[in-house]
């Protein structure tokens, strides 16, 4: 703080500025704890157990006893228009207008707890069970398993009787798509990279660069509207298979992304690279692809590293371009050419509909714990391990 | 000068925000299925009386919307499926009022095949055995001998819900069913694939073919027009919603008394949705 080789007495306004950058970097960081906080709290909901919605519904006494509709057995295909329900409540609120099916004017209030009030009744048929006040609710046939059983099961069907929510198929949907991405894009950024910094010709360099840098600029939703449109049907013609929407056309779409991010930054690394190393390498004799390979490679492996594992993140959150294009069936299947299903996706799919609070969403929030637990893990084992023992290996230490 | 010049971002600043404020409009919230979006914005469009109201129309799903209003971020709630047990639970939790629902308009679920299918119609067992892995290939219902490829909607949405509640008679989809994110997607994909068979709002259908389904194998099958689901013979039919959380009053009620009277009911039609029954 005290510079003792400050010439000039500092003003109010750099003192202002200066406390104001202070000021946003600690709130900045203190928000970034916080979202690890908030989405740790929402899935910990799971463990405290979810408010649980009452199954046995008692009797509500209604003010307007209700004579009560014909009890018929279940239709069997829900067809509004088919049956008309024999008495219509007459001691409801009546119109007040006195004419019939008034807009507005006629509320029809259901005996049966589970209902709502219906507004205009005379505009469609009342469900013939609404009136029935002891509804016994029948239970679906099905084991119930514990909650880690059927997190670890293979079926994700969330919303239904009853729910399953397997993550097994969407971490091997995951898994598959991100895999494809990363060993098309990683490859291809590289060399890209290597070509960019060392072979290409100055105006060369000067279009390229900028090109792939405004790949990254694509919105998601685009790419993955390419994908779903021109990509998927090429990949079917070429390869024949019978999903149109499969984990390959995913993993291309993903690639696209990855890309941009995992070229800049190899590229960055690679020209950094201090020339004296490339010309002492040219100058004892080795080719041009030795160098680059053999020399400027290693020598910026840590920037390369860094840029892959840049991309593996991207590939892994990428939510769009997955909910387009990869078919979105949560299989468990390792084939490239069936559909797969990303936890980014279903995140992304399903957290609108959750009703906050319940089981669903907890275990929506649990799949965010993970991603955030892997991507953590991926850094912390390249930091620790991969950075020191393999770079020390290729820088020759 | 130079302070006039420095000044100029905070005073377009409080110009904005003393135009927002200062909007006598009242605001009206409609949010929820992506199968009534385009019908919920014919119905602002037409509405007459503008001036006065302002709408914002947002999709997202049935899901979405039944939990919007549950959380009280809209007025209305635009649902393509009935309200759930727990979520009428959840509301009358929260504002102490059991909701109140309005029929708006008819839909006919259709089932879409690509046009060049053979098959001429489905009974409502074989489309339930489709959908639930049952039957794979189409040799099984009459077709060529392929696979047949499933197309489901996401789970947050509502025509995914009555399916599953009333086609399938609640079972599970089959695991390959491929969910996509909504009905035009849906419909884009039944396209272009040969041996896709798909399910949407009966008003969405291009280039591809919806099929007549009978409900047993002995009875006729009906296609989705609007005579077979006013009068019922077209199986799978179901009503669109509109979901309040507390009794309608002032704008809101202006607007849902418009929308289910013949002047709105008109715009369901043009959209291609069917009209409600007005005894």
């Amino acid at each position: 703080m005290n510079n003792p080789f400050r010439a000039t007495r500092r003003n109010i306004g750099e003192l202002i500025a200066e406390w104001s950058i202070r000021a946003i970097a600690s709130v900045s960081i203190l928000v970034i704890f916080l979202i690890f906080i908030f989405v740790f709290r929402e899935a910990s909901t799971l463990l405290t157990g979810s408010e649980e919605a009452p199954t046995e519904q008692t009797s509500t006494s209604s003010q307007e006893t209700s004579a009560t509709s014909t009890t018929q057995s279940e239709p069997d295909v829900y067809n509004p228009d088919a049956e008309e329900p024999e008495v219509y409540n007459p001691e409801a609120e009546a119109p007040a207008s006195g004419e019939e099916g008034a807009p507005g004017e006629f509320i029809y209030i259901a005996a049966n707890p589970a209902y709502p009030h219906i507004y205009n009744p005379s505009s469609g048929l009342i469900p013939p069970d609404i009136d029935a006040t002891s509804s016994e609710e029948e239970v679906i046939a099905g084991d119930t398993l514990s909650f880690g059983e059927n997190f670890l099961s293979s079926t994700w069907q969330p919303v239904g009787e009853v729910p399953k929510f397997g993550i097994v198929p969407l971490l091997i949907g995951t898994a598959k798509t991100t895999l494809i991405a990363i060993l098309i894009g990683a490859p291809l950024g590289i060399l890209a990279a290597l070509f960019v910094a060392f072979f290409a010709k100055p105006w060369i360099r000067e279009i390229v660069k900028p090109g792939i840098e405004l790949l990254a600029g694509f919105p998601s939703v685009v790419i993955g509207f390419f994908c779903l449109v021109t990509v998927a049907s090429w990949v079917q013609d070429v390869t024949g298979v019978p999903y149109r929407l499969n984990a390959i056309v995913g993993g291309i779409g993903l690639s696209l992304a990855v890309i941009p991010i995992v070229f800049s930054i190899a590229e960055d690394a690679l020209s950094a690279v201090p020339k004296t190393l490339r010309e002492a390498s040219l100058a004892l004799g080795s080719t041009e692809w030795q160098t680059a390979y053999r020399v400027m490679l290693p020598a910026a492996a840590p920037g390369v590293f860094a840029a892959v594992l840049l991309g593996i993140g991207r590939a892994f959150g990428e939510t769009m371009i997955a909910i387009m294009a990869t078919g979105n069936a949560p299989l468990s299947s390792f084939s490239p050419f069936e559909p797969a299903r990303t936890v980014a996706a279903t995140i992304g799919s399903e957290m609108g509909e959750v009703v906050w609070g319940s089981e669903h969403y907890g275990v929506l929030f649990l799949l965010g714990v993970l991603l955030f637990v892997f991507s953590f893990g991926l850094n912390a084992v390249t930091e620790l391990y991969v950075k020191t023992r393999f770079i020390k290996r290729f820088q020759g230490k | 000068m130079q302070f006039i010049r420095r000044s100029i971002p905070f005073l377009v600043v409080i110009a904005f925000t003393a135009i927002a404020f200062a909007l006598p409009k009242e605001r009206v919230t409609i949010k929820g299925s992506d199968t009534m979006v385009i019908l919920v914005q014919r119905w602002t469009e037409a509405y007459p009386d503008k001036s006065a109201t302002e709408f914002q129309v947002t999709g997202g799903g049935s899901g979405t919307g039944i939990a919007a209003l549950i959380n009280g971020t809209t007025n209305i709630c635009a649902s393509s499926r009935p309200i759930k047990k727990d979520e009428v639970v959840q509301l009358e939790k929260k504002f102490g009022y059991k909701g109140l629902e309005i029929r708006v308009a008819m839909d006919g679920l259709a089932i879409y095949v690509h046009k060049s299918n053979p098959v001429k119609q489905l009974t409502m067992a074989q489309v339930k055995d489709i959908f639930t892995g049952k039957v794979t290939n189409w040799k099984q219902v009459g077709g060529n001998d392929k696979p047949i490829l499933l197309y489901s909607r996401e789970n947050n949405s509502g025509t995914y819900e009555f399916f599953k509640e009333h086609v399938l008679n609640k079972q599970d989809f089959a695991a390959s069913a491929q969910h996509m994110a909504g009905t035009a997607a849906l419909i884009n994909a039944v396209s272009k694939d040969n041996n896709a068979i798909g399910f949407g709002g009966a008003a969405y259908a291009k280039n591809v073919k919806a099929l007549p389904i009978a409900k047993e194998a002995s009875a006729k099958a009906v296609g989705p027009t609007a005579a077979t689901i006013h009068d019922g013979s077209y199986p799978i039919s179901r009503f669109l919603y509109f979901y309040l959380n507390q009794k309608p009053a002032g704008s809101v009620k202006k607007f849902i008394d418009w929308v289910i009277s013949p002047a709105g009911q008109k715009v369901v039609s043009e959209v291609g949705y069917y009209p409600i029954k007005r005894k």
